[in-house]
């Protein structure tokens, strides 16, 4: 079943198409990653979905419903915010029990149900701590469990790692992924972090001014990026013009290479091409190697045994030609 | 929980408070208007109404044989403000508010320049509550304090007669403007007072606009070579002009409209808010008591608008 | 400000401070002093004994009393009045941008920028224009009108913080707009509203400017003493009203302070 669909939702403030013209399938039980820079409308998407926003166009369903013109409060679905957005004058148990108590649940069953909740995000025994006596990873964890224990239908994450360290923030990506295959509600994030969406989502849609730019798996959009602004995006693809990729005996389209599909020297099957080395930076299990070729800068990531060429050397390059993928959205 | 469970969308509260509670969300507009309405009708109607109707009457002028107010338009009340005996009091008081904010600035400086840079903690506490309980505690307790001090046989002339100053009391008393029979029949006393009563007001926003410099961007200055007194002139005091101008508009506006401190503690000689009083009340002169009401509004006016330019809104 | 944490300051400026905050507070002390004088024809200080009887004489007189009530009654009705009026418009202001929210803060304010006689000639030339007679209601009219500003710039600043996710959380979690008033807004700006109406309350029963064109015959505590003031008459009994005004208006302040110490913005600097 279809847990949210959008069908051509705009969303425009004044002149600014926030959202422009999206259609948006996100299955039941999915985790769903909407990745795009500051300002590309996958805030505004989320926003929509819970209700803060309503379109200027379009139609909006979750699970079969008409969801515009519905209030955030009248929809079953629960949002994480950004800056978690914690009652400061309730307790954490209250903090947790207060979707709960809105809807009439009785004292002692909401409060039980709130200690299970915080016991879920491992914070078994906060409940009386006020939310300015926790670090910024607990209030993650009691803006998680404050969402949860409504047992929403989808649940919303406006960046949800966005405040957090490095360490505690892939310690909470394994933890999110866990809790939503356990409970089996659908998950929507939204992030600016390619290595967050990569990693947790089943799907990802690729978001620039306003627009959906792609949509698919993690490896897809990684490996097959369909736009130049998805290959720079995720992972920072290499964009070949027309012209390079025509004279290596492509098509005469704009192309895509990933930096760790090129290799030093030429072996057999390969595609070669030969350039200058601009720049080179030790990473530690690799080298960054930027090339000048034709016109093009192409970054190559070389591994640490393969020795660092010096700035201004002559290299000869070489790749798999299925790694080079020519981008139809692109033409 | 599970009966929340099975519903995308949901029935929400029953009853009246759900259905309006759905209405204003579906309509905010309609919920800000009522919100609106009440303070709008209070502030626009019935406090701006009287201003505008005061001001219409500057407009009116009186007749001098009946009393009765003439309500045909004219400017000839305005141009009885320019006579000398009128225009006399409108200098007086502008000079007064001038000077009275001036040497405001200099009293409260030190104050604000000390609590915003070295007070720390407990003391800071101290500093607060110190400008806050004098600026807060009543203005006619104040102004009596003063009556009490300024009085002949009161503690100023107490304190001198102790230190054989009195000769300096009465030599400056003898002074032409300034002097007078006593402290608080002359303008020294109505100066001292005004001072007292508005300077507090002067401190929070300078206070405001000290905290708001960097410590760094005076070191900067002490590194690259600049005395204290050069790092004072080029430095702090340009920075701290905003909450400066930002107090000064409320110990000028203040002195400008007063009218009970130039009447217990002064001499005879009226300002603005007295004239406004006496044509008002007892000279019936309604039209001639609003024309005087809009001189401290002009000054007013042009004085925001200056002070606008400086940036000075920043630091209320 | 950080480097100077560990250096002193210099002693100019301590003693400038330090005669300043001296400056505005020994007048008020003397006030304290002259309660117990035993003199009561001069202002003779210093005073030639001291005595505990004025007060007994203060507590007889019905005509303190009559104003302190009368004060005392404008001041809690006018902090309602402002309560309400200030709460919604810093609510209407805070909670959404329309055209003409920054007229609506100019005028909230206006009440007190102006000088107070013009606030209260205004209202004294309606009164008499559309026929009101001076009452306990016109004295009210007046206070009201420049309390609200108080009122409003407590709440406004709190009002900030609360709207936008807190709010905004609240109705995710299924909560309507009444039930996030309860629940979420009226808690969060509770101590700013009780701090801000302190503050009304301090500012009305101190008022005398606006009061005398609105007052009519009727005696507030500040006209009492203003009389007092114009034409002394029994000075002891001033002496002992004019220090239990202060000991009185003291109370709000510190009151208001305490509420408000934690937050963004202490109240209190926009009288």
């Amino acid at each position: 079943m279809t847990a949210v669909l959008f069908q051509q939702v705009s969303r425009h403030f004044g002149a600014v198409r926030a959202v422009d013209d999206v259609d948006l399938a996100i299955a039941e039980g999915e985790f769903f990653a909407m990745l795009g820079p500051s300002g590309s409308g996958k805030t505004t998407c989320l926003r929509l979905m819970a209700g803060f926003e309503q379109p200027t166009a379009g139609h909006i369903e979750i699970f079969g419903e008409t969801a515009e013109g519905v209030p955030p409060y009248r929809r079953n679905v629960n949002t994480v915010f950004q800056d978690y957005a914690l009652f400061p004058h309730l307790s954490i148990l209250e903090n947790v029990a207060y979707g709960l108590m809105v809807k009439g649940v009785a004292r002692a069953e909401r409060l039980k149900a709130a200690e299970e909740a915080l016991a879920m995000v491992k914070l078994p025994g906060y409940g009386a701590r006020r939310p300015g006596q926790l670090s910024g990873g607990q209030r993650q964890r009691v803006a998680l469990a404050r969402a949860l224990v409504n047992r929403p239908r989808v649940l919303l994450l406006d960046e949800p790692l966005g405040a957090l360290d490095l360490k505690l923030r892939e310690q909470m990506q394994e933890e999110l992924k866990s809790l939503q295959k356990s409970l089996g509600i659908t998950f929507v994030f939204v992030t600016h972090d390619q290595g967050e969406a990569l990693s947790m989502a089943d799907r990802i849609a690729v978001f620039n001014d306003g627009k959906i730019q792609q949509l698919g798996t993690p490896e897809e959009v990684y490996k097959r990026p369909k736009t130049r602004f998805v290959a720079d995006f995720v992972g920072s693809s290499n964009v070949l013009t027309p012209d390079f990729a025509a004279s290596l005996g492509f098509p005469r389209t704009y192309a895509s290479l990933r930096p760790e599909a090129i290799a030093l020297g030429d072996g057999p099957g390969r595609k070669r091409f030969t350039g200058t080395v601009a720049a080179a930076s030790f990473l530690g299990a690799a080298t960054r190697v930027t090339v000048e070729a034709a016109g093009n800068r192409i970054a190559a990531m070389l591994p640490a045994a393969a020795g660092v060429p010096a700035p201004g050397e002559a290299v000869t390059l070489s790749f798999l030609p299925e790694d080079l993928h020519p981008m139809d959205g692109e033409q | 929980m599970s009966a929340l469970a099975e519903r995308s969308i949901l029935e929400g509260r029953a009853g009246p408070a759900g259905r309006l509670s759905d209405f204003f969300w579906r309509n905010p507009k309609i919920l800000l208007l009522l919100m609106l309405t009440p303070p709008l009708l209070w502030l626009g109607v019935i406090y701006l109404g009287s201003l505008f109707a005061l001001l219409l009457q500057s407009f009116f002028s009186i007749d001098d044989f009946s009393g009765l107010i003439n309500y045909e338009f004219t400017l000839s009340t305005y141009r009885q403000l320019l006579i000398p005996s009128n225009f006399d009091i409108i200098l007086r008081t502008v000079v007064m508010a001038a000077l009275v904010t001036l040497a405001s600035a200099a009293i409260a400086f030190p104050i604000a320049y000390y609590a915003a840079r070295y007070a720390r903690g407990k003391w800071k506490v101290v500093f607060y509550l110190g400008v806050m309980l004098p600026l807060w505690s009543s203005y006619l307790v104040k102004v009596y304090a003063w009556k009490l001090i300024l009085a002949k046989e009161g503690i100023v002339t107490w304190a001198l007669a102790k230190l054989h100053l009195l000769w300096l009391l009465d030599a400056w008393l003898s002074l032409p403007v300034v002097g007078g029979n006593s402290l608080s029949i002359s303008y020294t006393g109505t100066f001292i007072v005004f001072i007292y009563v508005w300077m507090p007001f002067m401190i929070l926003p300078i206070q405001a606009a000290l905290e708001r410099v960097p410590g760094n961007l005076i070191e900067a200055s002490a590194d690259l070579g600049g005395n204290p007194a050069q790092t004072f002139r080029h430095v702090i005091f340009p920075l701290a002009l905003p909450g400066i101008i930002a107090g000064s508009i409320f110990t000028f506006s203040l002195t400008l409209g007063d009218y009970i401190i130039p009447q217990i503690i002064g001499s005879s000689r009226l300002f603005i808010g007295q004239a406004v009083y006496a044509q008002q009340g007892t000279a019936g002169n309604i039209p001639l008591a609003a024309a005087f009401t809009v001189v401290p509004i002009v000054i007013m006016g042009l004085y925001l608008w200056m002070a606008k330019r400086q940036g000075a809104f920043d630091a209320l | 400000m950080r480097s100077d944490r560990n250096t002193a300051a210099p002693l100019g400026l301590k003693i400038a401070a330090g005669c300043g905050l001296l400056f505005m507070h020994l007048p008020i002390l003397l006030i304290f002093l002259y309660a117990f004088t035993t003199e009561e024809k001069s202002y003779q200080f210093p005073p030639p004994g001291l005595t505990l009887k004025w007060f007994a004489v203060t507590w007889d007189r019905p005509d303190v009393w009559a104003a302190l009530g009368l004060s005392v009654r404008v001041a809690a009705i006018s902090t309602v009045i402002a309560l309400v009026l200030g709460t919604l418009c810093a609510a209407a202001v805070s909670g959404s941008r329309f055209f003409g929210r920054e007229t609506i803060s100019l005028l909230v304010i206006l009440p007190i920028a102006l000088p107070g006689i013009i606030t209260g000639i205004a209202l004294r030339s309606a009164f008499s224009f559309a026929e009101i007679p001076f009452s306990f209601w016109t004295i009210i009219l007046g206070h009201a009108t420049f309390c609200v500003v108080v009122v409003y710039n407590n709440a406004v600043a709190r009002f900030r913080r609360v709207s936008g996710s807190l709010v905004e959380a609240s109705m995710d979690l299924g909560a309507d707009g009444f039930q996030t008033f309860r629940y979420v807004i009226l808690p969060n700006i509770g101590t700013a509203l009780l701090a801000g109406g302190m503050l009304a309350f301090a500012l009305s029963f101190d008022e005398v400017i606006v009061t005398t064109f609105t007052a009519g015959q009727q005696q507030t505590l500040p006209i009492w003493m203003l009389e007092e003031l114009v034409r002394p008459r029994q000075r002891p009994v001033t002496n002992v009203v004019a220090m239990v005004v202060v000991l009185v208006t003291f109370l709000p302040i510190l009151g208001a302070y305490y509420l408000t110490r934690d937050g963004d913005q202490v109240a209190g600097g926009g009288k």
